[in-house]
């Protein structure tokens, strides 16, 4: 027997991928020239970046960031040989601006105040947006924020944003008292009532008594001043005023459009057709005419003599818009919730407040978070409508610095610096809503 | 010893509107409703009653009188001595132009960049990410002011067209002038014209329909309707016998050939613009302000619209396309026969509410000048005259029934295309 044999025996080896699929080779073939119509693609955008980025860069990169003024930043280019109108980004502007496009007009001696609302905001929101990672107890610090904030931006007495919290503490006191002694229903109305009634008749002679300041003729007269210096709502600007009219708005208007979709579902029709009307007019109407009537209309619906400020008025507008939003978003919420949920917290006895709060409510929420995210980058993105009817925002305040001579002519630089800041804000917090996605998703669905 | 009897009649009690569910529901719509009507009479009352204080009682005569100003961008004729109702009618035309214009641009972009972004190809998928998160987190009345100063500040002036030493020259073959006071562009024009017809006489609502105009889209109209007509038999053919006949010389002779004939009878005609003096003369001029506004709104809207393609597409689940390409059909025939129908489904609703979030940012016009509703009645008008509660009331109508109306439309649209579920 010889010991030929015609059957293989052993492996062959294992050979290394063609290098033409594996490497930065094989990326490129898999993903930018697996067919001619990818290739002809792939070159289309090429050409297309290198136009946009040859012309904008070479404009962007510019040394005028010590500039003081137009002419000074065109007086560097110049030196350096480049000339005309598209030569090079005048980047003294913002260097020059950019405490003014943050803060608008607000007295410089207070820059404290408004940097500390916006630290404490972060504070204040920490329990809300990473539950897990902070003490829950700081949820009470949240709460007391709110009438911290303005007092803190706004300034005057501590008494008045304290009479404000005294209201609700009386409220929920006398809630306490009837829900226990009485009954729910007593218990909320009595609750209402009473802070109705601090809030309208009390609290202004409380609060005139506390923070009355001691004059010659009456020393006597005040028993704790304290207060800060008051800050006119006109010299609010910049994105400082962006981020008020967003945070008070969105913060204000959930709740308020969790009511508003709690009454478009309910049974109740009159309840039912007053929530859908409220909530499809504000949706067909675009946000500027609600800002036409902050600015012209509001202090003629209210009682004669009544004028109040333009900030609270275009507050009390974009909140309305918001709301509305949000009833949307809520009530899409709602309408995914399984009907067994409802049936569940029904067979267990619940009241409808109780089944709202305990089951429907958490979850219905979940499910919009994402919604609830985009409306609230939404109306930041919104405020800067403000500018149309006067007020300083960061847009309003572009053709303010270009109305100063040293800047005439500036214009990319402030919107693209504008641009920016509007984009760094918008995007994190839809990475953000993104996040909380993937945290909150429980796996059933 | 004790008798069996019936449960005594309840009475009445006042307690039980409070604490009966029967009739808590009533009790609280009631007191919801008085509610409601007490506020809103507290509104009317302080409005009565700051409005006599003011001398402006609630009256619509304002709309009655001349309006005194010029809007530069119009469809229909109109000047200064029209009336502020002419000046408003004029200007929600404005609005629905920009409106249209900006919702077809906004489709057709976003429905390339949705499906782009979906592409295998990297440099392009991560292109279209960038464009769309680059428009959807900022705001859009900074786009519209950006474009606005992009087209002024870029564009060259009527006058560098001039002379023999021109620096710029009009596009696509002499027919196109692009200039920092807007674009101009040819128009068709007819030499054996059959007139207008002016609707609503001399009021302030008067209309001029351009007969030629009309003629041109009934034949067109009709011819699209017999060549739908066509498709049908065709159809009906393959259901029967298998083979599909060919159709497609049939189908594009009878929309052709009639609006041709059509054409040629009313002497059609391009109108190029041409420079005159100082300015371009002849041709539709579309001012800056108006192709701004269209462009930013287009721009702007198409990253959102990207954004439902691209979900719809997705929500299409991949089994759908293997079945198909397991049923042997060619990959453009899984797109349009299984894919695209499904994802239309899911894309449409949020395209409406798109499509009302343009017409609706449309009002920004009034930041770059445009004329529409909102810079006419709710802009100047209400300046001029001092009739702020009929001006805001009367535009926020308007809007209202405009959105209104585009979601009846679309709604309509959404019934006829949506899957029957059982």
């Amino acid at each position: 027997m010889s010991d030929i044999s015609f059957v293989r025996t052993d492996m062959l080896s294992e050979q290394e991928p063609p290098a033409s699929s594996v490497g930065v080779v094989g990326w490129m073939r898999e993903n930018l020239f697996s067919s001619w119509l990818n290739t002809i693609l792939t070159i289309l955008s090429a050409g297309l970046l290198y136009l946009v980025l040859s012309s904008l860069l070479p404009w962007a990169i510019s040394p005028t960031w010590n500039a003081a003024s137009l002419g000074e930043c065109r007086e560097i280019l110049h030196d350096l040989g480049r000339d005309g109108h598209f030569s090079g980004a005048c980047w003294g502007v913002v260097r020059d601006r950019w405490v003014q496009l943050f803060m608008g007009f607000y007295p410089s001696e207070l820059y404290w105040r408004p940097i500390l609302a916006f630290i404490l905001l972060i504070v204040a929101l920490a329990p809300i947006l990473f539950a897990d990672m902070v003490p829950a107890k700081l949820i009470w610090f949240s709460g007391l924020y709110v009438f911290l904030m303005p007092w803190l931006l706004w300034g005057g007495s501590i008494w008045a944003p304290v009479s404000a919290l005294a209201g609700f503490v009386l409220g929920f006191v006398a809630y306490q008292m009837g829900t226990t002694r009485i009954s729910g229903l007593v218990g909320l109305i009595l609750g209402v009532v009473t802070a109705l009634i601090w809030w309208l008749f009390l609290s202004g002679y409380v609060v005139d008594f506390l923070a009355a300041v001691p004059t010659e003729q009456n020393p006597s007269a005040g028993v704790l001043p304290l207060a800060m210096d008051t800050v006119n709502s006109r010299l609010f600007g910049g994105f400082m005023l962006s981020i008020t009219i967003g945070v008070i708005a969105i913060a204000c208007s959930l709740p308020l459009g969790i009511v508003l979709a709690l009454g478009r579902q309910s049974d109740l029709m009159i309840v039912k057709v007053l929530c859908v009307g409220f909530i499809e007019f504000i949706r067909g109407v675009p946000l500027i005419t609600l800002l036409f009537v902050a600015s012209t209309l509001l202090n003629i619906f209210m009682p004669p003599g009544t004028a109040f400020d333009i900030i609270l008025r275009v507050l009390i507008m974009v909140t309305i818009f918001a709301a509305a939003y949000m009833a949307e978003v809520v009530r899409g919420g709602l309408a995914a919730l399984p009907k067994g949920q409802y049936e569940g917290a029904d067979s267990l006895g619940l009241n409808y407040w109780q089944a709202q709060r305990l089951i429907i409510m958490p979850q219905a929420l979940k499910i919009s978070i994402p919604g609830i995210v985009s409306t609230f980058i939404g109306v930041f993105k919104d405020t800067t409508l403000v500018s149309i009817i006067g007020l300083l925002d960061p847009l309003g305040l572009s053709n303010a610095i270009r109305a100063d001579s040293a800047w005439n002519g500036v214009v990319w630089e402030l919107y693209g610096f504008i641009a920016l800041l509007f984009w760094v804000f918008c995007f994190s917090m839809s990475r953000y809503s993104m996040y909380l996605e993937r945290k909150l998703q429980t796996g059933h669905r | 010893m004790t008798t069996l009897t019936d449960p005594p009649m309840e009475s009445f009690r006042l307690g039980m509107l409070i604490y009966d569910t029967r009739y808590r529901s009533m009790t609280i719509q009631i007191v919801a409703l008085i509610g409601f009507l007490l506020l809103l009479g507290w509104l009317f009352n302080n409005t009565a009653q700051n409005l006599s204080e003011l001398g402006k009682e609630p009256s619509f005569r304002f709309l009655g009188e001349p309006a005194g100003y010029d809007i530069n961008q119009r469809l229909l004729d109109y000047n200064s001595q029209n009336t502020h109702l002419r000046a408003a009618f004029i200007g929600l035309l404005n609005t629905l132009v920009v409106a249209v214009l900006g919702c077809i641009t906004a489709t057709i972009l976003g429905v390339i960049i949705g499906v782009l972004r979906l592409s295998s190809n990297w440099v392009v998928a991560k292109l279209m990410t960038v464009y769309v998160e680059t428009f959807r987190n900022v705001p859009v009345l900074l786009w519209i002011v950006f474009t606005m100063a992009v087209m002024i500040e870029t564009l060259p002036a009527p006058r560098a067209f001039r002379g023999e030493d021109a620096t710029a020259t009009m596009k696509i073959y002499d027919t196109v002038a692009v200039t920092n006071r807007g674009v101009y562009v040819p128009e068709p024009l007819f030499t054996r014209s059959l007139g207008d017809i002016h609707l609503f006489g001399s009021s302030s609502l008067r209309f001029d329909v351009s007969l030629d105009l009309m003629l041109v889209l009934a034949v067109l109209i009709g011819g699209l309707i017999v060549s739908a007509r066509i498709r049908k038999r065709a159809d009906h053919i393959q259901e029967s016998t298998g083979e599909r006949p060919k159709t497609w010389y049939l189908r594009l002779g009878v929309v052709a050939v009639p609006l041709i004939i059509v054409l040629a009878a009313l002497g059609v005609h391009l109108g190029y613009p041409e420079l005159k003096g100082f300015n371009f003369k002849g041709g539709i001029h579309m001012r800056n302000s108006l192709i701004a506004l269209w462009l930013a709104l287009s721009l702007y809207t198409a990253a959102f619209i990207a954004e439902n393609v691209r979900a719809g597409i997705m929500a299409v689940s991949h089994g759908q396309t293997e079945a198909a390409a397991a049923l042997g059909l060619r990959s453009n025939r899984i797109m349009s026969l299984v894919v695209l129908p499904q994802a239309l489904r899911v894309i449409i609703p949020p395209l409406i509410s798109q499509y009302l979030n343009l017409t609706k940012n449309s009002s920004l016009a009034i930041a770059v000048g445009y004329m529409d509703i909102t810079g006419t009645l709710m802009g100047i008008t209400l300046n001029q005259t001092g009739r702020e509660l009929e001006a805001v009331m009367l535009t926020m109508l308007i809007y209202l029934a405009i959105s209104l109306a585009i979601s009846m439309v679309m709604n309509w649209y959404n019934e006829r295309v949506k899957l029957e579920e059982r």
